[in-house]
């Protein structure tokens, strides 16, 4: 109970007792990994934090908070570009991709950032290349029409590579400002499917050059999320991720990690399911979830 | 980098081989690897902490410092309460006295609901019985059409009066199912709800009301495998908002550790009935026990530590 308590009170109040003891460094620690950032990689940044206070000498209250406040901000990259890449070249669109393992919200994530895009007063193509979910084209359709973006759809179980390539035609043809293609969910272990993937990055890549490939993340993932990140880098060379869900409990901690080892930011964050719950990432937003301010 | 536990006992064990009894530090050094193995696996962490304060009880314990390899004895310990923890009292469905028999799914969005309707329903077809799908999710957008596709798959009948995509009040779909479902003799109903986060207090609130107008046998609570640390929150909200009488795992067909088994099973106290392995509908399991245990602790490779030392 009393662990529990502890975590609920959030770590800035923690640091604002008089002394840290091994306690309170260890509550941090609890805190941090209780946002799914990872026992390694909390245990490193708490140390990191001891060695600087105690270089510092003891200082107040406020500037230790403020020493956590601003490490944290480093480790989650807040200088990193977070640029999405969605502007047209010259006559042809540009290409989004969307990926990720099964129920992580990539096609809700698809039709929000069309909605944003259309918001912006572009013309956007969707591509339902998820041909094996049961109706998840007509959910994609749905979105499409929600948001005004026309959809580019086969039947159920035809080849998704080739959806990919016609959304992409369709897109040049009509002379559109992007064209986002929406893909079946795929666990990374399963290699004829993350093969299949590849195959319609490629296909794609035959007609125009893909500007985003957006990994979409759950932020209740916890650390199976690395390996997720790192299949799927492998295989389609992801540019950004989308860190979806974060409307909910979960903090997300496993990007900052992710981050890290593959140098890809996330660039958006989900925080609904309507339309317009989709926001760019801000590291301080997140920072402070994670310290529970 | 210690990837396992078996790798990051098998520094500690080294270091035990010889002696004979573990010392209080011998016990907190395995301990401390256990926890980091556990936390590794995503059970959480309020979870790993009882449970290893608990084991470390156990090993300082007579049975212990009897064995003839101790260390081989603590490893023993979080085996097997991992799996009493993980199995408890294993139970089966739960069938009505009248019919039909009322299964209510809930979880968080994406977890495998809808999927898992599908596998219930063919399962339990093929044991004979006669299933009706109730397309009570009017809200994800074209979740009806989802469940339709599904039960035709799954060659059962769907219930969708409503067409969904913010159409339609759910709990009056799920409450007339019923009388749907004993006119056209279906001795088994499977209700789809929408996905909700545990702090979304109108849809917790629209998950009761659905609850209290069917007062179903079981309300199976469907969690992602692949969830960190938000199982304990996400697990005790549907407890509270809902209630449910048993779990079931999804997406046990990747390399999650699935710590969350533990967590759920050990905060809600309710048991792990089935397991989802895939997307298909066949893959679908009744919920192991010893090889969840095994998963979440790499347990392959411990067993051969064990013989080995
Ligand atoms: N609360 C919340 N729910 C979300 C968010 N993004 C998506 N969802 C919900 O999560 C569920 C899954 O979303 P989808 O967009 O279908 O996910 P997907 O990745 O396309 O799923 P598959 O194609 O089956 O792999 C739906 O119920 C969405 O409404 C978000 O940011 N917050
Ligand atoms: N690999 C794998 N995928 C699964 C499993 N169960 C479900 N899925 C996939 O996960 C995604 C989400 O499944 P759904 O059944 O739509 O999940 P849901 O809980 O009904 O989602 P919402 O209704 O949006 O809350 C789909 O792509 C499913 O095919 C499983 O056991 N393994
Ligand atoms: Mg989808
Ligand atoms: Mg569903």
């Amino acid at each position: 109970a009393r662990s529990q308590s502890a975590l609920g009170r959030g770590l800035l109040e923690l640091l604002s007792r008089d002394r840290l003891d091994d306690d309170a460094w260890d509550e941090i620690e609890d805190t941090l990994i209780t946002a799914d950032v990872g026992v390694a990689p909390a245990r490193a940044m708490v140390e990191e934090l001891r060695t600087k206070v105690k270089v510092l000498g003891s200082r107040g209250h406020d500037e230790v908070r403020a020493l956590l406040r601003e490490q944290l901000l480093i480790q989650v990259g807040a200088d990193m570009d977070r640029t999405l890449h969605t502007t047209p070249h010259g006559e042809r669109p540009a290409i989004v991709l969307v990926v990720g393992v099964n129920g992580t919200g990539k096609t809700t994530t698809t039709g929000k950032l069309a909605r944003a895009l259309v918001g912006d007063g572009r013309r956007v193509v969707l591509g339902a290349a998820d041909t094996f979910r049961a109706a998840a084209a007509d959910q994609l359709q749905t979105w499409g029409e929600r948001v005004g973006a026309e959809v580019v759809r086969k039947d159920e179980g035809a080849d998704p590579a080739s959806v990919a390539f016609d959304a992409v035609s369709k897109g040049i043809e009509d002379k559109v400002d992007a064209v986002i293609i929406d893909t079946a969910g795929r666990l990374h272990t399963k290699t004829g499917l993350m093969d299949e993937l590849g195959k319609v990055k490629r296909v794609i890549e035959k007609r125009a050059t893909v500007d985003e490939v957006l990994l979409v993340l759950d932020a209740t993932t916890g650390q199976n999320g690395m390996r997720q990140a790192q299949v799927f880098a492998e295989v389609v060379n992801i540019t950004g991720i989308v860190l979806t869900k974060l409307d909910g409990t979960a903090k997300g901690g496993i990007v900052i990690s992710v981050q890290r080892e593959l140098g890809v930011p996330v660039k958006l964050v989900g925080l609904g399911e309507g339309p317009d719950d989709l926001a760019p990432f801000d590291a301080e937003a997140f920072v402070d979830a994670i310290l529970g301010d | 980098m210690f990837e396992t536990l078996s790798d990051r006992l098998t520094s500690v064990f080294s270091s035990l081989k010889s002696k004979g009894r573990l010392s209080d530090a011998d016990i907190d050094a395995t301990c401390r690897e256990i926890r980091i193995a556990l936390l590794e696996a995503d059970v959480a962490l309020p979870v790993v902490k009882e449970f290893v304060s608990h084991v470390k009880e156990r090993a300082r314990g007579a049975e212990v410092s009897q064995a003839l390899n101790p260390a081989q004895q603590v490893v023993k310990i979080v085996n097997d309460e991992l799996v009493r923890i993980l199995g408890g009292e294993t139970r089966r469905l739960r069938f009505a006295k009248t019919p039909p028999t009322v299964i209510m799914l809930a979880g968080l969005q994406g977890a495998g609901k809808t999927t898992l309707a599908g596998k219930l329903a063919r399962w339990l077809r093929e044991q004979g019985h006669a299933p009706l799908l109730v397309a009570a999710d009017l809200q994800r957008p074209n979740a009806v059409q989802q469940l339709q596709v599904v039960g035709q798959r799954a060659q059962v009948a769907v219930h969708a009066p409503e067409p969904g995509n913010g159409v339609g009040d759910p709990v009056k779909v799920a409450r007339e199912s019923i009388d749907h479902a004993r006119r056209q003799q279906h001795d088994i109903v499977i209700i789809d709800t929408a996905g909700r986060l545990g702090i979304d207090q109108e849809l917790m609130r629209q998950a009761a009301d659905i609850r209290d107008a069917v007062s179903p046998d079981e309300v199976l609570f469907v969690v992602d495998a692949m969830i960190g640390q938000d199982a304990v929150t996400t697990a005790q909200a549907f407890m509270d908002g809902v209630g449910f009488d048993g779990v079931v795992l999804t997406k046990l067909d990747g390399d999650a550790r699935g710590g969350a088994a533990l967590s759920v099973r050990h905060i809600t106290g309710r048991p792990i009935m089935f397991a989802s392995t895939g997307e298909k509908l066949e893959d679908f399991d009744a919920f192991h026990p010893d090889r969840m245990a095994s998963r979440i602790l790499d347990m392959g490779d411990i067993l051969t530590l064990i013989e080995q030392a």
